[in-house]
């Protein structure tokens, strides 16, 4: 059996059990563990997503118990573009971390690595209520993440954030209850084999099963009425994790998309495609309020939290849109706009603390001492979170918009746009308070003119108020992330032939089904069949 | 059997439910306590209520106690113990640094509205 599947899995809990256990002494260690293992994750994870090119479904059948009954783990190319994204994000916001701001609190490392064992697990299951399991993984680290270094804004956003959870994961649970009474199974193959087989008064139960994980996904993914939380949360993060969260939102959207295209897909019969009409309508609405967000945020992290407001949005309007082609469409954008925000998350909070008492706040401050290097990655950054043409954004924009059909385009095409434009004026005003209404720089002059002591003190008191530069880590850190941005225009043909691919499997619910159930019919190893 | 199963997993769930709306953190610990063991409740009946069945299958078509829903009600059962645990820890320390046991805190650095 090919165990290489089970290893985004196994990496991270034995990297992660061995930082907890070292949590004294100097960082050097664990900061070394940390960034080997999430390395090597990266390349355990290209490796998987080199192997799912070929199309074959492949699943790892934990404790060799089979599919039907046993618990497993399943590649498609899906699974494979996920967890690379992942990694590639967790290495970036760990580079920037490691650069500081992880010894703020205790066990930042180890917790970082469950906390990926979490959301690869999420994405590699093959099982429903495994899926429950790992999303409690990756919330309980995100749990005690939010909260390091402590302090009062992240303890009162993390209380709503814990209690919200916990709500959201009771409701998973009757989800999850409802639909083995009614199926009789949580394999997800096994479900979406066994769907269309229920008979009428099941069919509303299972319907209300469903609609219920549509709800539990729907917190995990801010979509509109439950994205309330996000902002604050977010905002309160520390900003290597609030990077890391860019990718948790996601869950929430992978989740969506693999349950209501697989369980009740186009195969499922009366119940096909039951969510994507809800999602449809309120991707709309979350795109909308994102963008007032946006525009009336007054600080710096908020506006990035609203700004992912505005693609959790973008990208659920692209499952309502419910065709191949706008899943393969999502699926590029989703790549893009993790990378991305995650980048900003840790390039604004280099920004807040340059910039002294002003903070993240957008209002007229001092100037940020390293103003060529982070104007020109906020440059960039908002360029391409916004889809201004040279970067990626736009490429993930416009095969959205072009994926509409002539109905749907009525209604995504001026959301989109309008929510577009929303984010290009909150930014352009945001970068020029940033950067150019500045009151440092007149204040220097005056220093200039009354002499030199005067000006090296301030040069003191500047270098020990703006302790955090952009050193080597944390530059290389955010390059890789928001560097990200014109390597997928480079590439955006591979690329995009891939997600359409990974959309192509997505859409063949037959396939899946095979590859994972019927398998194992003619050997009958499990004896007694209930 | 049902009714009386259903009555007591309903009744709890209100309880929870009705708690974890309310205003100030123990009472909103409690009610997610109480909604955590009405849904460990619906689980353990999600494979239908059943009698006297046996623990292990006896040979085809014997009446037997379907095993899934006891795995997973003990699953679910650990991780919301874990995070009632948790959450008691989280809400003595929003006390200790917030100054307030409201779910809300008493942040004075911005508007909130009016509660009775």
């Amino acid at each position: 059996m090919d165990h290489l599947i089970a290893l985004p899995v196994l990496l991270p809990l034995i990297a992660g059990l061995g930082l907890l256990l070292n949590r004294e002494g100097p960082a050097t260690p664990r900061r070394i563990v940390g960034l080997a293992a999430t390395s090597l994750l990266l390349v355990v994870c290209a490796l998987l997503l080199v192997q799912s090119a070929d199309g074959t479904i492949r699943y790892y059948a934990l404790g060799d118990w089979q599919p039907p009954f046993g618990i497993i783990l399943v590649v498609d190319r899906l699974s494979a573009l996920m967890v690379t994204l992942t990694a590639l994000l967790a290495l970036g916001s760990l580079l920037y971390a490691s650069a500081g701001s992880d010894e703020e609190g205790s066990n930042f490392h180890g917790l970082f690595q469950l906390q990926l064992m979490g959301i690869n697990g999420a994405f590699l299951t093959g099982d429903l209520f495994n899926l429950f399991v790992f999303f409690e993984v990756l919330l309980i680290a995100s749990y005690s993440l939010l909260m390091h270094g402590g302090g009062k804004a992240r303890i009162h956003s993390g209380f709503h954030y814990v209690v919200l959870n916990l709500a959201g994961s009771a409701l998973f649970l009757i989800g999850l209850g409802v639909l083995y009474g009614t199926i009789g199974t949580l394999n997800m193959a096994d479900m979406a084999a066994k769907v269309p087989g229920l008979d009428s008064s099941r069919l509303v139960l299972a319907k209300a099963g469903a609609m219920l994980l549509l709800v539990v996904f729907g917190l995990k993914s801010a979509i509109l009425p439950l994205y309330f939380w996000l902002p604050r949360a977010y905002a309160s993060a520390p900003a290597p994790v609030a990077a890391l969260f860019a990718i948790l939102t996601k869950v929430g959207i992978y989740a969506i998309l693999r349950v209501f295209t697989l369980i009740f897909g186009a195969q499922a019969g009366a119940l096909a495609y039951l969510a994507q009409p809800w999602v449809w309508w309120l991707s709309l609405a979350t795109l909308a309020l994102g963008g007032v967000g946006v525009l009336s945020s007054r600080d710096l992290r908020t506006q990035v939290a609203y700004l992912i407001i505005i693609s959790v949005g973008t990208l659920l309007a692209g499952i309502g849109m419910n065709s191949i082609d706008a899943n393969a469409a999502l699926l590029y954008y989703m790549v893009h706009t993790t990378l991305v925000t995650g980048g900003l998350f840790l390039l604004v909070d280099i920004i807040a603390h340059q910039r002294g008492k002003a903070g993240a706040r957008i209002v007229r401050g001092r100037a940020v001492n390293q103003v060529a290097l982070l104007g020109t990655l906020f440059f960039i950054g908002a360029l391409s979170v916004a889809g201004v043409p040279p970067f990626s954004g736009a490429v993930g924009k416009a095969l959205i918009l072009k994926a509409a059909t002539t109905a749907q385009q009525v209604w995504l095409w001026p959301i989109l746009l309008i929510s577009s434009l929303a984010a290009i004026v909150a930014l352009s005003r945001t970068g020029s308070t940033l950067f150019w209404r500045t009151s440092g720089s007149e204040r220097r002059r005056e220093r200039h003119e009354s002499g030199e002591r005067d000006k090296e003190h301030e040069r003191d008191k500047d270098s020990e108020r703006g302790q955090r530069r952009a050193g080597a880590m944390r530059t290389a850190g955010i390059l890789l992330l928001l560097g990200a941005s014109p390597l997928l225009v480079i590439f955006a043909g591979p690329l995009t032939a891939f997600t359409s691919a990974a959309a192509d499997q997505l859409a063949d619910q037959e396939a899946y089904i095979r590859s994972i159930v019927e398998r194992e019919t003619p050997s009958d190893t499990t004896g007694g069949e209930p | 059997m049902e009714a009386l199963f259903s009555m007591t997993t309903g009744v709890l769930a209100a309880c929870g439910l009705f708690l974890a709306l309310r205003g100030r953190t123990f009472p909103v610990v409690v009610g997610l306590t109480l909604l955590s063991y009405a849904v460990n409740l619906f689980l353990f009946s999600m494979g239908g209520l059943t009698t006297d069945g046996a623990v292990v299958i006896e040979g085809h078509g014997s009446d037997y106690a379907d095993p899934l829903p006891q795995a997973l009600v003990l699953t679910a059962i650990v991780i919301g113990f874990a995070m009632t645990a948790f959450s008691v820890i989280l809400a003595m320390r929003a006390r200790g640094d917030l100054g307030s046991d409201h779910v809300n805190g008493n942040r004075l650095d911005e508007p909130r509205e009016e509660s009775s």
